[in-house]
């Protein structure tokens, strides 16, 4: 150890649920971001033996590798279907789905809204960058109007590829839903708000209240031809307008205070 | 003037992928590109060796999981 | 042994999977299978099992998947156009080797189609209808009876070799009603361990995942030659057939499921006429009993295939006698059933000439 670390206190350094493998993703994404505060609310929670992570398809398709948890790779769209199955198979794992705009709110919208809808006791950590990332920028349901992805390249246009689909406003009419937040980490200080929120949603699960969801806004600097600084400011300036900020359902905080937790 | 150091950064220059993250989010601009290229190719973030106020904001914000943030017992000042 | 009780199809299958120890089931409602479906929606609940109404096939297959990779036995049971929405999710189970049981109860189409029994999805059935080089042992009972203890087997057999199998029935068999007499339930203990691979938490071990994918495409063949030995396995063990007076048969038929059952009578009836014919009945499609058919077939001029399709078994059937005999075929197609006269009819034409 060397002089200054021992007049130190150790503050910050790699969750133990992240076994360590370097992350594949582009410099500056955001998924490592959220793969961070999820490792650490796995540490902090003490479930490492209880969590199964179910990684869709997208950049994220080897998530399962970097978590220290058992994981699958479910078919695109179809996480919510596959955590189902674990959970009501055995409902006392801690089941994890991690999806991109694609897989959660195009091709599986249905499972997602069933799942919700059902009030599965499961908690999804949904990241929307307005792009499909891994197939190179295609236009994505969260696209936003105007914008130029790979398949708009005129911009999106509303007569012809329809509005940018909201998730958190969806999951406001699902009575199944216990927390449902929408969050961003393009700023230092937003990262422990989407922690907490993060937080807030496993709580639905390890509390039974229901269906936990946070809507995280994210870069992707690559597929959006920015630098990953650029991209932050892009965001902030763009995306939250169309995805505002906040917390669409909480059901969760009240059975927290009973139960005591925070 | 006196520069406050509170705590120290250790950056894993192999990992990093120079994204700038962290050298944005600083709000005491400790944090630079390195002038060395790292195996990927990348100019490593790298900590200037002073100044740090142990906020954590630069391990907020690094997507590789990079950043270690140590903070010292008693705080340091320094030219 | 259990009493004989006098049972529909889908009920009888249903209460096999209960008696297999299946502990979750995931289904949709489709006909002619919806029965299926309602009675696991309540017996499971009485035998504290997990029943869960999907929102669609599509789902129901991928819980299967979730519920199969935590170790669970899983089934499902649906008719063709479900068949064919569950087969992208089959095609990552047969790569992520997963064990469940598919009971797809066939009806006429293609497209909607109608409800009525049929056979035509033979080739999307036995030969893959998801992508991918793998295979699914593939069961088709004649009988109830048959019915109960293949779809037994078929928990045994996907457990044994880590793949999903498919009980092939079809409308008719599956309202069809017949004493059966059911076994006893299995003993949950006896049941093979899936400590090594399934999804159980880690505790005290490495964490592990289960995975249809790989980057590497060297690291996939890898796992593509473990599914081909898995198959060359199940080939040599796995095969089923029955055989019905073909000791001194002159023009052997071949057929499965209800149709087999059918020919059987014809069967008889060309006894009657003093013709010498006989059945040869696969009972697995997949793997198909290609050796015992092809010896059959020395002894013949003739093997005809009925079945109620345009054509699909035929393939196997000509690949197994592969010109030793004639191979005339005769089917109904899009839910029509065939009748024991007409089929001696059939089998009259090609005789004459």
């Amino acid at each position: 150890m060397s002089e200054q670390v021992k007049d130190a206190i150790l503050l910050a350094s790699m969750p133990k649920a992240l076994n360590g493998k370097e992350f594949t993703y582009c410099p500056g994404c955001h998924h490592g971001i959220v793969h961070r505060l999820v490792a650490e609310l796995i540490d902090e929670f003490g479930l490492r033996e209880k969590t199964l992570l179910v990684a869709p398809v997208g950049c994220s398709v080897f998530a399962y590798e970097f978590f220290d948890v058992d994981g699958t790779v479910a078919p695109h769209g179809r996480a919510l279907a596959v955590a189902t199955g674990m959970k009501r198979a055995k409902p006392e794992m801690f089941v994890l789905t991690y999806q991109g705009d694609g897989d959660l709110a195009a091709i599986g919208t249905a499972e997602t809204i069933h799942a919700a809808n059902r009030g599965e006791r499961v908690t999804t950590v949904f990241i929307n960058n307005a792009v499909y990332g891994m197939t190179g920028g295609q236009m994505a349901p969260t696209t936003l109007l105007g914008m130029k992805t790979t398949t708009s390249p005129y911009g999106r246009d509303p007569k012809r590829e329809g509005y940018p689909i909201h998730m958190m406003e969806i999951m406001r009419a699902l009575p199944g839903v216990a927390y449902a937040e929408r969050v961003k980490v393009s700023r230092p200080q937003d990262v422990p708000k989407a922690k907490m929120a993060i937080k807030k949603a496993f709580y639905a699960q390890l509390l039974d209240v229901g269906f936990g969801i946070v809507e995280v806004l994210s870069t992707c600097p690559t597929n959006w031809g920015m630098d990953p600084v650029e991209a932050s400011r892009w965001l902030e300036e763009n995306m939250v307008k169309e995805f505002p900020l906040g917390v669409y359902v909480d059901k969760v905080t009240e059975v927290m205070k009973e139960k005591g937790v925070k | 003037m006196a520069k406050r150091t509170l705590g120290f950064i250790e950056i894993d220059q192999e990992r990093c992928k120079g994204c700038g993250l962290c050298i944005d989010a600083c709000p005491v601009n400790v944090i630079k590109f390195s002038e060395e290229f790292n195996s990927k190719g990348y100019h490593p973030a790298e900590y200037i060796g002073e100044g740090c106020i142990a906020c954590q904001f630069c391990y907020y914000m690094c997507p590789d999981v990079c950043i270690t943030v140590y903070k010292y017992k008693t705080p340091a000042l320094s030219k | 042994m259990g009493e004989k009780i006098m049972v529909k199809g889908t009920e009888a299958i249903g209460e096999a999977a209960i008696r297999a120890g299946c502990k979750v089931y995931f289904g949709y409602p489709i006909t002619p299978q919806s029965e299926l479906t309602e009675y696991m929606s309540r017996r499971m609940p009485q035998e504290g099992r997990v029943f869960l109404q999907a929102e669609s096939e599509v789902a129901t297959v991928n819980m299967m998947y979730g519920a199969s990779s935590v170790g669970v036995r899983v089934m499902t049971s649906t008719s063709s156009p479900g068949f064919s929405l569950m087969q992208e999710g089959i095609s990552y189970m047969a790569n992520a080797r997963l064990p469940a049981v598919f009971v797809d109860v066939v009806r006429g189409g293609p497209g909607l189609g109608d409800i009525q029994p049929s056979q035509g999805d033979y080739f999307q059935v036995v030969k893959g209808g998801g992508h991918g080089d793998y295979r699914l042992p593939v069961y088709s009972p004649s009988s109830l009876q048959e019915a109960v203890e293949l779809t037994i087997h078929a928990f045994d057999v996907a457990d044994k070799y880590r793949t999903p199998v498919v009980i092939f029935a079809d409308g008719m068999l599956g309202q069809m009603m017949e004493p059966v007499e059911f076994p006893d339930p299995v003993d949950p203990s006896t049941l093979p361990s899936k400590d090594d691979w399934a999804l159980t938490g880690a505790r005290g071990r490495k964490a592990r995942y289960v995975t249809s994918f790989d980057i590497d495409p060297y690291k996939l063949e890898q796992m593509n030659l473990v599914l081909q030995e898995t198959y060359k396995k199940i080939e040599a063990e796995e095969k089923k057939w029955e055989e019905f007076m073909t000791d001194d048969a002159e023009i052997i038929f071949v057929a499965h499921g209800t149709v087999g059952r059918i020919v059987k009578s014809t069967v008889k009836m060309a006894r009657e006429k003093g013709i010498k014919a006989g059945l040869f009945r696969p009972i697995s499609l997949y793997p198909f009993p290609y050796e015992r058919l092809a010896e059959l077939a020395e002894k013949v001029d003739i093997v005809m295939t009925v079945e109620m399709s345009a054509g699909q078994m035929l393939e196997d059937v000509k690949l197994a006698v592969m010109g030793r005999a004639e191979t005339p075929f005769y089917g109904r197609l899009a839910g029509v059933i065939p009748t024991p006269a007409e089929i001696l009819e059939a089998m009259m034409k090609e005789i004459r000439r």
